[in-house]
């Protein structure tokens, strides 16, 4: 009698609003799987595969008659497929000491908020890297473990808000054969990095690789840590990412232990990374 | 007694009140692209909406992050590039049904109606008319549509590089199947 009067618009859109809170996952802390040189949290969905080519010019100070680098080619490419959810491999094959190499990442903690509140991105990131140029000296014993070294990375990373993602990156490098007595053969780095989106397609990345003193001679360069700067441009199915490097290699240990650039003295390289996915694995859509 | 009679009272009219209303969580919009070079599809299954039968109004709340699409990727440049899902999460249709007044909804069948009201989407709010059909079945209101939604209208912007991909419009379906409400 007095409770008959319609009710208003407001309070139909009320009945709706009262939906069970989730469990929301933070996605794309950034644009692709790989920071600059190295790994980013990131990989692809379940069922895609992404396709790698990895690619810098020598480094800018070399002079006119290297045309300031673009006549040297380092170059890497490479496949990663994720078969199951958190859970990516991958394979390559980088012109650098004639490397082919394997990992593999998983996701041990993701970021979310709703239901179940994370508020970081942890993840296991582990390869091995065959060196097969040739023997450096083939006249002594040489072992085919000798070839191999292995990288051991956590990468803890938060997806702030849109625009800035950070990410910390505990790295050790066991290296099986090393050059002098000096060098260890596990050297430890802590690396961080991170993005800041400039437009929904183009963001800036950083990545540094702190290497503690102390564990790698390497003669006869000095070698330095690395640094990358770089922009992810994004363009549906591909992500570009253009950058300036001081190393030359492209593999986690020849650029973690073997960079050799200054970029205080100019031995700066310029590169680009070209990812391409393919979806090999259509996620399962109930149909009518 | 007497408050006893009143209170009974009261409760049966709550009750033919609500009985006018019928609601759903899991409805299903689907959303189609036709563009030259890339046919994009997605779907969600759940869809709020809630209809109030004896005033005639409507009230749709979609989930964005609930779209569902072939490749992941798609779904994620859907949420972070074109519907800012993060800054806007819902589309909303807050609204009437009219031409109420011939329709029938005591025999089963499909009673065409118009329906005119807000849609918000991308945090952008217009006013629109568009046709659907509703019938009653089995105790059960089932609501349909099928209309155009232009990207532009609601601030969504294709990029250049992608313009043969995505279509300027993209048509929507709806079709709900809405249950009495009982509280």
């Amino acid at each position: 009698m007095i409770v008959t009067g319609g009710r208003s618009q407001d309070d139909l859109m009320s009945l709706l609003g009262d939906d069970q809170p989730q469990r929301e996952f933070a996605y794309a802390a950034f644009k692709s799987s790989h920071l600059i040189l190295g790994q980013s949290i990131e990989m692809p969905s379940p069922g895609d595969m992404n396709f790698w080519v990895s690619h810098h010019f020598g480094h800018i100070n070399s002079g006119f008659e290297n045309f300031y680098g673009l006549d040297q080619a380092f170059i890497r490419f490479g496949f990663e497929y994720t078969p199951i959810d958190r859970l990516c491999l991958g394979i390559g094959r980088s012109t650098y000491e004639e490397t082919f190499d394997g990992y593999l990442k998983f996701k041990i903690l993701r970021q979310s908020k709703g239901a179940v509140v994370m508020p970081v991105t942890l993840a296991f990131f582990s390869s091995v890297a065959l060196n097969s140029s040739k023997w450096a000296d083939p006249d002594r014993k040489n072992y085919f473990t000798s070839r191999l070294s292995y990288t051991f990375q956590l990468l803890l990373a938060r997806k702030f808000n849109d625009y800035i993602s950070l990410q910390l990156m505990p790295t050790m490098v066991h290296r099986n054969l090393v050059p002098t007595k000096a060098d260890k053969n596990d050297v430890f780095l802590i690396g961080a990095g991170g993005r800041c989106k400039i437009t929904k397609r183009l963001s800036f990345n950083l990545e540094y690789y702190y290497l503690l003193p102390d564990q790698v001679v390497n003669p006869p360069a000095a070698v330095h840590s690395s640094f990358s700067a770089g922009l992810d441009i994004e363009t549906g199915g591909h992500v570009f990412q253009l950058f300036f490097t001081n190393s030359s290699g492209l593999q986690e240990h020849a650029f973690l232990t073997n960079t050799t650039g200054d970029w205080f003295m100019g031995d700066i390289y310029f590169g680009f990374n070209l990812m391409r996915v393919f979806t090999i694995k259509m996620p399962k859509i109930p149909t009518d | 007694m007497k408050h006893l009679t009143i209170a009974l009272l009261l409760v049966m009219v709550m009750a033919g009140a609500n009985a006018q209303k019928y609601i759903t969580k899991n409805g299903y919009i689907r959303f189609f692209s036709d563009a030259p070079l890339e046919k994009i599809e997605a779907q969600n299954r759940q869809v709020n909406a809630a209809w109030d039968m004896e005033s005639g109004q409507l009230a749709f709340k979609v989930l964005i992050k609930a779209f569902q699409f072939e490749k992941a990727l798609m779904q994620e440049h859907f949420n972070e590039n074109y519907m800012e899902s993060g800054k806007y999460p819902d589309a909303t249709f807050s609204g009437t049904v009219t031409d109420l007044n011939e329709a029938d909804f005591q025999k089963d069948v499909i009673n065409p109606v118009t329906l005119i009201g807000k849609m918000t989407i991308h945090g952008v709010t217009k006013d629109i008319e568009e046709k659907g059909t509703l019938q009653m079945k089995e105790g059960k209101i089932i609501g349909k549509a099928k209309f155009f939604i232009k990207l532009k209208d609601y601030n969504i912007n294709i990029p250049q590089a992608v313009v043969k991909n995505i279509s300027d419009r993209v048509e929507v379906t709806v079709d709900v199947t809405l249950e009495k409400l009982v509280k």
